[in-house]
């Protein structure tokens, strides 16, 4: 089993996998970590089971992972970003993706006050439109998730909430798990972790990995996205590694960016990351979802961002339950262009709540 | 703890469990939502044509000689049609032998008297002029293109167009550089250049040709392909517009074997250069021979795409997919032949085949289309009787499912596996949308199978390993070598083929060696 697994995965790297007495096996915690039931992991935890025996494994494993070519992996995404959605696909597009939008607010001036805002808006993003969608979740900080918790009560809004020393990641694991299991009880459906991205640039690729299996397992059933802060990862090389990483950690969604480092979410980012979780799927049956992040701000780039999923990942991830965009202002503009599909013309931007 | 934690199914919930693409959201307040989200069908993209209305179709066009649009001689004309469609775009005039003397003559005339005594700075001014007459008209040409084509629309807006730009403005620059460009102190023009294209690119095919031989002071004669004449024909227009002087450049339309003949043959032609078949490439040569004319052929190709176990796997797909259905696989250059190192060809072929399910063919005036039609019956014949050659030869066939349209010349994307060498579909140009996929286990074996063909004008390299791209691209007897990419075109960057893929080189300083009487 665990040899043919690795010939699936690695293309190509001849020598066969051998165990020096340098190989330092992973924390317990891992075997663990994939045993649960529900997770995506469960699977590939089967499939990817020699990995879990040393770090040296690990890297073999991630290195093994065919190239990213940065020239042509931009090449394709600018070449999807110039497809022309119009009319009723259009309208499609603009529905799904405020079905898809997790409303963000991430400010050191956040207030109970502003987080009700935002719930508000979240449940019923267009005041004047009933038929518009809620949005799927609102991501705050873990302190303001009792807030938002009673005010989603009895909604489909999820409460997401970042954790793990959010933004920089910079914490004990010990903290970083405190941080979790306080979202968590405070009522948090969603945990957005941020992996160690001083770990990944230094190679220590066995530490992430026990990072996300130990916040997996405080998530309890709460779901996992797991932000590889791509603008810090730099290259598609990395942000490749970094999403098996995540993916083979137990990671429920791998998400591009805190929304506090540029660039955030690029489209050749997305791209390699979808294709990331779609090979992770054939691999194991798992279907991880991918959450773009930071810089997102209006519709039409909203659209070129699921045009991307539609041509790499399919049907299957046009759902908010696998795909989402993490932001604030762009939920206006949405709302702002399907009331323009619907009538012809444009509202003036007063003609929407700011949360 | 509240309520409304997903205690119960939380791996229904968010669907991650298994490969289910019908997950359900079980909330309550969500089957609003997941209702008004599950009835969808796929994201399908709704039609999105551009517009006709930016091109003015005249009923008839006629001969653009002496900087007028004059009417044949002996009042021959043809049809041109719209491939995809089948509908008769304009009426064109077929030039004879008395519409060639004269182009001929006027051109003559206009390299001795203006053009080639004109300080190379003056003719700079001019070919600027056309470039950016080129760019602001750039969506009229565009239409225009692939209306008389077939071929997507996003490709003559986004290449087409944009490169034929690009090499009259590269080109202009070195009209009053020419003494440095390596060609001795005093290079001087040829004189009268006769230029014969073919449909595959008939803009930027034009642009390849006369902005090399406008640069370096010669007169052009060009005779577009039959079916493709329209764009050719705007180009005298914004050719008129930019005021150039009188017989510096004129367009003979009509068939290959009158007027292209007739012009080739023509004693006052003293260059010609001709991009086509292999076929009528060796016939030329023949013709020419003993004449003194000067001779550029670029003429057929039967590419490897050589991708080893190494390669970034996605972006070879891709490539493999721009270097055969670009242009619906109408491009001399295409990488026809897939060398795939056996260790990955299964997965290679998988992914390939998966993409290609999203390959959109149809309409080449909508913009979302990647595959036009094939530009006439007779090349849709030629490629209908390949690919049966292929099947019967033992290849196994596989196209892509798409719905191809009722009217027009329409192939689906197809790719053949067990294709040996001796195949005629890894030997024989099919010039359209068919990928031979062929094996190989060595560097060795890659670059012999590669270059174990008649031609010899591109090849394109997969692998992470630089050493072995700057290796194989010293083996590889081709004219263009890609790592890592494929099709891509620049002004600055010689192209031309090797054997039976012609001889010359256009593009680049190189490009104006050929129209430099050095």
């Amino acid at each position: 089993m665990e040899s043919e697994a690795r010939t699936t995965i690695q293309s190509g790297s001849g020598a066969p996998a051998r165990f020096e007495e340098s190989s330092r096996p992973l924390a317990s915690t891992f075997a663990a970590g994939h045993s649960r039931v529900g997770s995506p992991s469960a699977t590939a935890g089967e499939m990817l089971a020699d990995l879990h025996r040393s770090e040296t494994e690990l890297r073999r494993f991630l290195h093994g992972l065919p190239g990213v070519d940065q020239v042509g992996a931009e090449a394709r995404a600018a070449s999807l970003a110039t497809r022309s959605i119009k009319t009723s696909a259009k309208l499609w597009a603009l529905e799904m993706a405020v079905s898809m939008v997790d409303l963000t607010t991430l400010e050191g001036a956040d207030t109970p006050g502003k987080v009700l805002s935002l719930c508000a808006k979240a449940r019923r993003p267009d005041p004047a439109d009933a038929s518009v969608p809620p949005v799927a979740a609102v991501c705050i900080y873990p302190d303001l998730v009792p807030v938002a918790r009673r005010a989603l009560m009895g909604t489909s809004v999820k409460v997401a909430s970042v954790a793990t020393a959010f933004p920089s990641g910079r914490a004990s694991l010990a903290v970083k798990l405190a941080d979790v299991r306080d979202a968590v009880m405070a009522g948090a459906d969603e945990v957005d972790m941020v992996i160690d991205r001083g770990a990944f640039l230094s190679g220590r690729y066995g530490l992430i990995l026990e990072e996300v299996q130990a916040v997996k397992e405080t998530c309890g059933p709460a779901h996992l996205k797991v932000i590889l802060e791509t603008g810090e990862l730099v290259t598609y090389d990395n942000v490749r590694r970094a999403s098996y990483l995540a993916m083979v950690g137990g990671a429920d969604f791998i998400k591009t960016s805190t929304g506090k480092v540029s660039p955030a979410a690029t489209l050749p980012v997305a791209l390699v990351m979808l294709e990331a979780v779609r090979d992770f799927a054939e691999l194991t049956g798992a279907l991880v979802g991918v959450k773009v992040a930071g810089g997102i701000r209006n519709a039409k780039d909203a659209i070129r961002y699921l045009v991307i999923v539609n041509e790499t990942v399919g049907d299957a991830w046009l759902d908010p339950s696998l795909f989402r965009f993490g932001a604030s202002s762009l939920l206006n503009d949405l709302l702002r262009q399907r009331s323009k599909q619907l009538s012809g013309a444009y509202a003036g931007s007063e003609d929407f709540s700011i949360e | 703890m509240t309520e409304s934690y997903p205690t119960e199914k939380p791996e229904a919930e968010l669907g991650t469990d298994a490969p289910d693409p019908s997950r359900g959201h079980d909330d309550s307040p969500r089957d609003l939502v997941a209702a008004h989200v599950s009835e969808r069908a796929a994201f399908a993209y709704a039609p999105a044509p551009e517009s006709r209305s930016i091109v003015h179709l005249q009923s008839s066009y006629g001969l653009f000689i002496d900087g007028a649009f004059v009417e044949p001689a002996d009042g021959n004309t043809y049809k041109t049609e719209n491939p995809a469609t089948e509908e008769v775009l304009a009426e064109i005039a077929a030039a004879g032998r008395a519409d060639v003397d004269r182009a001929v003559e006027v051109a003559g005339r206009a390299q001795r008297q203006v053009w080639g005594p004109m300080p190379g700075a003056e003719r700079a001014k001019y070919l600027f002029r056309v470039a950016r007459i080129i760019q602001e008209r750039s969506r009229e040409l565009a239409v225009l293109e692939s209306l008389d084509n077939g071929k997507p629309i996003r490709e003559s807006r986004d290449v087409d167009v944009p490169l034929a730009a690009a090499h009259f403005f590269y080109y202009a620059g070195w009209a009053d550089k020419l003494e440095y460009a390596g060609f001795g102190p005093r290079p001087a023009p040829i004189g009268v250049a006769g230029q014969v294209i073919p449909w595959n690119f008939p803009l930027m095919m034009a642009a390849w040709k006369l902005a090399p031989a406008l640069a370096a002071g010669n007169t052009c004669v060009l005779k577009p392909a039959s079916t493709t004449p329209l764009t050719a024909l705007l180009l005298a227009e914004i050719i008129q517009q930019a005021e150039l002087p009188p017989g510096v450049v004129n367009v003979i339309t009509g068939a290959g074997s009158v007027a292209g003949a007739a012009l080739v043959a023509h004693p006052g032609i003293d260059k010609v250069a001709f991009t086509g078949s292999t076929e009528v490439g060796k016939d030329l040569q023949r013709a020419l021979a003993g004449t003194g004319k000067h001779l550029t052929l670029e003429l057929g190709g039967k590419a490897a795409n050589i991708v080893f176990e190494d390669a970034p796997l996605d972006q070879a797909v891709e490539g493999i997919v721009n270097g055969i259905f670009f242009n619906q696989g109408e491009v001399c250059c295409a990488g026809s032949r897939l060398l795939v190192q056996e260790s990955i060809a299964d997965t290679v072929v998988e992914r390939l085949k998966r993409r290609l399910g999203t390959l959109r063919v149809g309409d080449p005036l909508d913009k979302n289309t990647d595959l036009g039609a094939i530009n006439n019956a007779a090349q849709l014949e030629k490629i209908r009787e390949l690919a049966a050659a292929g099947e019967a030869e033992g290849a196994v066939r596989w196209s892509a499912s798409c719905t191809l349209p009722s009217k027009g010349y329409w192939f689906a994307p197809t790719v053949f596996t067990n294709v040996s060498q001796a195949h005629r579909i890894a030997q024989e140009e099919i010039f359209g949308p068919v990928l031979s996929v062929l094996t190989f286990r060595t560097p060795e074996e890659a670059v012999a199978k590669a270059n174990n063909t008649v031609y010899g004008l591109s090849a394109g390299v997969w692998t992470e390993k630089g050493s072995r791209i700057l290796w194989m691209a010293g083996q590889l007897r081709a004219g263009v070598v890609w790592a890592n990419s494929f099709n891509r075109f620049d002004p600055t960057s010689p192209f031309g083929g090797y054997r039976e893929s012609g001889f010359g080189r256009e593009g680049g300083r190189q490009g104006l060696g050929a129209y430099l009487d050095v």
